[in-house]
């Protein structure tokens, strides 16, 4: 009997997956459809309308904080899947010495230490610079999100060498290829799954990041969720949930895109 | 080339490869010597563990040695790095690169070297040919079968003409069947290219059937080197003899050695004719081996009497396991007809003849 044993066969799995679902999806599923209503409360149906998509698409500052949350993201993702590759090539490609487990956590670091913390040093650290400097444009939010996001970038990159053949490197470099050919003809190619996964992780988990950029944004850098949290501060309508909706249309795209390029070429 | 036919293509030099360090010291290979002919199938056979795989990585580059040298027509190619060498392998997991197509497989080598376009392409046809896989060509290397993986794995291996290419256990993913075509297809292929092979494998079988010689390791250590016929029948040591075919061993007092050949007295008081391990002076007393094959079984008085303990029967010939009186256990092979049985039964009071040119002395 042991062999036939099956969770779903247990009883209250049913009710308990159904609990969880609902719990999940039904607040996202009331925050889209209120997106979508006329009146400008949003607990009141009024009736059909986009005219609070009009009305986010013609809110400068919602375009403004949008490109910012786009720009930021771009540059720290690809910044920390670069970084993010060259750490998982120097953890992976080599025989396991002492430290190297110091230094998995020390690349995982932001998954552990709380981002309170993270944004309060941040904020401290980078309010001497720009004391001493005198920049204050987005340069602080970049180099906070690309730190942040290179574990996000690591963990398939990683997975992905970590299934590789060693023996193929080892092939190429018998058959006259040069370390740095090796790499570019036989280790990138395979190893580029990973990478794009790597990439699009850290752009989402960028764009969604809320405390750091709190802590380290000056005056005018709202990103896409630091300006929805303002707004929610005075009063929320309708607009928030546009906003919201695009926003969840979009990560539900990478992510699916991410889906589909990690399991390609496997 | 200039065609000298004894020219060594490889050279190992008092090789040493020492992994560890203080206590934990592991000598995979322990001052090894052996000298590799031109055009040559050589095959390093031994127990897994026994160093032929990490002499193999050597020669390849893999891994460089904590001593000695090995000479590559004449020059040291130790400390090159593997893409230096020119010298192919074939690898055990065949590591074909799954990201291209077969024909780029092939051509990767070749590609790597810089050669011109239309070389590379005209050289990728012949080596499709060569292998038999000319209709899969533009196949991913994951859309072919493991013995179609095997022959481009050759096939990229052979394209650059290289000096030695190296196997390293190449058939042990392949069903038996496929094994025994792929042995034929490896001596036709060494054959055709005139490409000096070096075979690593722990199959004794393989080794005897498809190499010119053998080298027999255990331990980090070469201990006999000889083509087939001398590596079976006038195996040097214990080691040698017991690791390929089945042998009997005895042990008997010697008188009058020269010539290569002594006089060996069994402990049955018979004395028989027998072959001494090359350079090798015994003195009062010695293991003989005969092999099961060499021996006959007869009801009459023989060279040596026991009581047959068992008969197992293999199709081909019949194994009949004799308890000596001596003592000791002897095997008898005898070759099966299809009308009678093997004439003797469990508990048989019998003789063995010990056939002319039968029995060796070992060296330990």
């Amino acid at each position: 009997m042991a062999s036939n044993f099956s969770i779903k066969h247990q009883p209250g799995f049913t009710a308990i997956a159904a609990t969880c679902f609902v719990v999940l999806y039904l607040p996202i599923i009331v925050l889209v459809l209120y997106a979508f209503n006329a009146a400008s409360s949003t607990s009141e149906w009024g009736g059909f309308s986009l005219r609070w998509f009009q009305s986010a698409y013609q809110n400068t500052q919602v375009i403004d904080a949008t490109l910012r949350s786009f720009q930021i993201g771009a540059i720290a993702a690809v910044l920390s899947t670069i970084f993010a590759t060259m750490a998982a090539l120097a953890t992976t490609r080599t025989a396991p010495y002492p430290g190297l487990t110091f230094k998995y956590a020390a690349i995982n670091q932001p998954l552990m230490v709380p981002e309170i913390v993270t944004g309060v040093a941040l904020l401290i650290f980078f309010s001497r610079i720009k004391i001493f400097t005198g920049y204050s444009g987005l340069g602080y939010l970049i180099a906070a999100h690309t730190a942040f996001c290179i574990p996000f970038a690591y963990l398939p990159i990683r997975a992905r060498l970590e299934n590789m053949d060693l023996t193929l490197e080892r092939a190429a470099a018998d058959l006259y290829a040069t370390p740095w050919k090796t790499f570019r003809r036989i280790t990138l190619p395979l190893l580029w799954p990973g990478i794009l996964a790597g990439l699009m992780l850290a752009f989402v988990i960028s764009l969604d990041d809320v405390v750091i950029t709190e802590f380290v944004k000056s005056g005018g850098q709202d990103t896409l969720p630091t300006y929805m949290l303002g707004q929610i501060r005075r009063g929320v309508t309708p607009e928030i949930n546009a906003i919201s909706t695009a926003f969840l249309l979009l990560s539900v795209a990478i992510v699916t895109l991410f889906f589909f390029v990690s399991r390609k070429r496997d | 080339m200039p065609d000298k036919p004894d020219r060594n293509a490889i050279e190992v030099v008092n090789v040493s490869k020492i992994f560890g360090s203080g206590e934990g010291q592991v000598a995979a290979l322990d001052k090894v010597s052996v000298s590799i002919r031109e055009n040559e199938f050589f095959t390093l056979l031994g127990p897994s563990g026994c160093g032929k795989t990490t002499l193999l990585r050597l020669i390849a580059g893999f891994d460089f040695p904590t001593a000695g040298e090995i000479l590559l027509y004449g020059q040291d190619i130790a400390p090159l790095p593997p893409f230096k060498r020119p010298v192919n392998t074939v690898f055990q997991s065949y590591a074909l690169f799954p990201h291209m197509t077969v024909a780029d497989n092939i051509g990767f080598g070749l590609e790597m070297l810089g050669k011109p376009k239309g070389e590379i392409k005209a050289r990728i046809a012949e080596m499709l040919k060569l292998v038999k896989m000319e209709a899969l060509a533009g196949r991913r290397t994951a859309q072919i079968s493991g013995g179609q993986q095997q022959r481009v794995a050759l096939a990229r291996a052979l394209a650059p003409q290289p000096k030695v290419l190296l196997l390293d256990e190449p058939l042990s993913a392949l069903d038996y069947k496929l094994r025994k075509e792929m042995q034929i297809e490896l001596k036709r292929l060494q054959h055709e290219t005139g490409i000096t092979f070096i075979f690593v494998t722990h199959d004794q079988e393989e080794a005897l059937t498809m190499s010119d010689r053998i080298a027999v390791m255990s331990s980090g250590k070469i201990l006999q080197v000889g083509s087939p016929w001398d590596i079976y029948d006038k195996p040097a040591e214990r080691f040698v003899a017991d690791f390929i075919g089945e042998t009997n061993f005895l042990t008997a007092a010697i008188s009058g050695t020269g010539n290569g050949k002594t006089r060996a007295t069994l402990k049955s008081g018979t004395t028989i004719e027998a072959t001494v391990a090359e350079g090798f002076q015994p003195k009062d007393n010695a293991t003989v081996v005969v092999r099961p094959e060499h021996a006959k079984l007869t009801k009459d008085k023989g060279d040596l009497s026991g009581t047959v303990e068992n008969i197992v029967y293999f199709g081909t010939d019949t194994h009949i396991h004799v308890q000596l009186d001596s003592g000791e256990a002897f095997t008898v092979r005898q070759q099966n007809t299809r009308s009678a049985g093997c004439g003797f039964e469990r508990g048989d009071k019998v003789g063995i003849l010990i056939g002319n040119d039968a029995a060796q002395v070992l060296r330990d």
